[in-house]
């Protein structure tokens, strides 16, 4: 397939800290200009400056209206933060499914996580029951509960029919997150106090997005992202299959719980705040692993950084392509992926033959 | 003076070590209802400094006794001691800084370049965020110096023929620095050329390092010409016969045990036994 190199020519990996900066660069600047684009026409030296202000001693908004203020300060810039996060999130437990499953087409929405929190999360709104408690909120723990149960039974059936083929577990995946979602609806056309809010879950979107709501997520998804970024070099290894992994002395069976738990506990709590958003965590990995190569000690981070530009410039085109309505930024992600996504699978059957 | 000069050398002589020893090794998978045994009340020894060749037909449960001593099938009954301790007692961590493996058929990432693959084999010897250092790469450049595969280094695994795998493989295992090395045909993919030099790289391994490996094998000239001593399985997943080649390599065990006519003779210019199948009417 790739191009045969001369004999004693290769692959030299460069260092991934500069890409890693630029990266970061990137991420600011379309993090800057999401927070400065928007309906509400907030000049970009007012909004900089509106930014600036929240620095401790620093007061530049004497002639700033108090509108724009709150526009920038209490619904943009959350509103970025939490579709930074949810991307970062969503790509690094992308990344760490493939490698924990050995599956390049492995990804939170496609092998029924996401579907799997989301009805975890409508079950607690329908219930009725106190969805926050000491400032901590009982919705990523439910969604936790969805993806856990949902990642258990794909990868359970999958290994059933066989592990080998990478397929199983996704086509067990995505019928699993046809009846996840088929419960989900049937849930919101039965409790029509809460249809919009199960209906934007399901459709997944940041238009809500609030302060609040990125404090509810970053408890589950640092620790989480932590644990993950701790094990790139053992993710390597898990890509070789189970019986090496375990004669070059890994624990799988440990390993294996403590990065599905990880990477599911850290993309339920993005389910719980955002809605399902799929393909993210499919796109990213893969770009970053096509350009920069495939280990995971420089993949994750910068999957994490590239997944955050991703989400924060998708949902900017969803605020912005049908202005002044939004489009949901499922529709966004689902339209980039989907394509990828079939490129992947008949890239994969071609080197499976 | 001569009562404590044999003493002295008693006291000089280096010490056989057993590095592996396996006692009345009994293993089974159950299909469905079904339990298959694979290993029936299997013992071997293997000592430092030795080359041995387990040899048997196919399904005779060679592999499996490679998974039962780095703790990857659990015994039905039996024990396992891997340098002085049951491996039931030690960590996976601990296993593979004792035995290192080269698998049949293994699986590589495509993407991984040979030199990645040979520096997973440095895993059990760093701790979580440990990243690889100077000796760590240069442990792997030199397992890949000695297995022929140097020039590999930079190139993805997915681009490697069978038998540039099957080196790099090999070379893991070396980079693993390990007092024992297990090793599951690892001359299926190779030429005739390699194969030997694999045999010859094991061989000079135990001379040179006193390391003790041992190896499936199934071209049984070839265990022969090599190996210090063979362990035969049968088909029903006990030991057939062990000791030197010349002495369990008779055309009427071979018979019984692979069920198939061979003829032995000696090689005419190293007197290591030949064998060669026949076949009636051929």
């Amino acid at each position: 397939m790739a191009a045969p190199s001369a004999e004693g020519s290769g692959v030299v990996r460069p260092p991934p800290l500069p890409r890693l900066v630029l990266g970061c660069a990137a991420l600011l600047a379309v993090g800057l200009v999401a927070i400065a684009v928007g309906p509400a026409n907030v000049p970009l030296g007012a909004t900089v400056r509106i930014l600036l202000s929240h620095l401790p001693g620093v007061d530049l908004t004497d002639d700033v209206p108090l509108a724009w203020q709150n526009i920038i300060w209490e619904i943009r810039l959350p509103r970025v933060l939490l579709a930074g996060v949810a991307g970062a999130t969503l790509a690094m437990a992308g990344a760490t499914y493939q490698g924990v499953f050995r599956n390049p087409l492995a990804d939170p929405y496609l092998i029924g996580v996401a579907t799997g929190a989301s009805l975890g999360v409508t079950i607690v709104v329908v219930s009725g029951m106190d969805i926050a408690a000491y400032g901590l909120s009982l919705l990523p723990l439910a969604a936790f509960a969805g993806a856990i149960t949902a990642v258990v039974v794909a990868y359970g059936v999958a290994r059933a029919g066989g592990a080998a083929s990478g397929t199983t577990l996704i086509l067990a995946g995505v019928a699993l997150s046809a009846l996840l979602t088929a419960i989900t609806a049937y849930l919101m056309l039965k409790s029509t106090t809460n249809s919009v809010t199960i209906l934007s879950m399901v459709l997944g979107g940041f238009n809500t997005a609030t302060w609040v709501k990125l404090a509810w997520m970053l408890p589950y998804t640092i620790p989480a992202a932590v644990v993950i970024l701790a094990h790139g070099r053992i993710l390597n290894v898990l890509n070789l299959d189970e019986q090496q992994a375990r004669q070059l002395g890994v624990d799988v069976e440990r390993t294996k719980l403590l990065l599905l738990g990880a990477a599911s506990l850290a993309a339920a709590a993005a389910v719980s705040v955002s809605g399902t958003i799929g393909f993210v965590g499919l796109i990213v990995p893969h770009a970053v692993r096509l350009m920069w190569g495939p280990d995971n000690r420089a993949l994750l981070p910068m999957a994490i950084v590239l997944g955050a530009t991703f989400l924060i410039g998708a949902d900017l085109v969803a605020r912005m392509i049908d202005e002044p309505s939004e489009v949901p930024v499922g529709i966004i992600t689902a339209v980039c992926g989907v394509p990828f996504f079939l490129y992947l699978l008949v890239r994969s059957r071609v080197s499976a033959h | 003076m001569t009562v404590d000069s044999k003493l002295e050398t008693a006291r000089a002589k280096p010490l056989v070590a057993t590095v592996l020893e396996v006692r009345g090794l009994t293993v089974a998978y159950t299909t469905g209802k079904r339990a298959i045994v694979a290993l029936r009340d299997v013992s071997l020894r293997l000592a430092a400094g030795e080359l041995v060749g387990l040899v048997g037909p196919n399904g005779s449960g060679k592999t499996t006794l490679i998974r039962a001593v780095t703790k990857t099938v659990v015994p039905a009954g039996g024990e396992i001691n891997l340098c002085g301790d049951n491996v039931t007692s030690l960590s996976q961590a601990e296993i593979a800084r004792r035995v290192a493996v080269v698998p049949q058929e293994p699986l590589l990432p495509e993407a991984f370049t040979a030199l990645e693959c040979v520096l997973m084999g440095r895993t059990p010897h760093l701790k979580l965020l440990q990243n690889e250092s100077a000796p760590d790469f240069e442990a792997a450049r030199r397992a890949m110096a000695r297995t022929d595969s140097g020039e590999l280094a930079g190139r993805p695994v997915g681009q490697l023929s069978g038998g540039e795998r099957q080196r790099v493989v090999v070379a893991r295992a070396l980079a693993q620095d390990t007092p024992v090395l297990l090793l599951d045909e690892p001359t299926a993919h190779l030429d005739i050329g390699h194969q030997a030099s694999v045999l010859a790289l094991m061989r000079a391994l135990c001379r040179d390092e006193g390391k003790a490996v041992l190896a499936v094998v199934h071209d049984l000239t070839l265990a022969a010409a090599y190996c210090d001593r063979l362990v035969m399985l049968r088909s029903n997943g006990t030991v057939a016969a062990e000791g030197g080649a010349s002495e369990i390599l008779r055309p009427e065990l071979l018979a019984a045990v692979y069920g198939a006519g061979v003829d032995v003779f000696p090689h005419p210019r190293t007197g290591s036994p030949v064998v060669a199948p026949w076949v009636e009417g051929g």
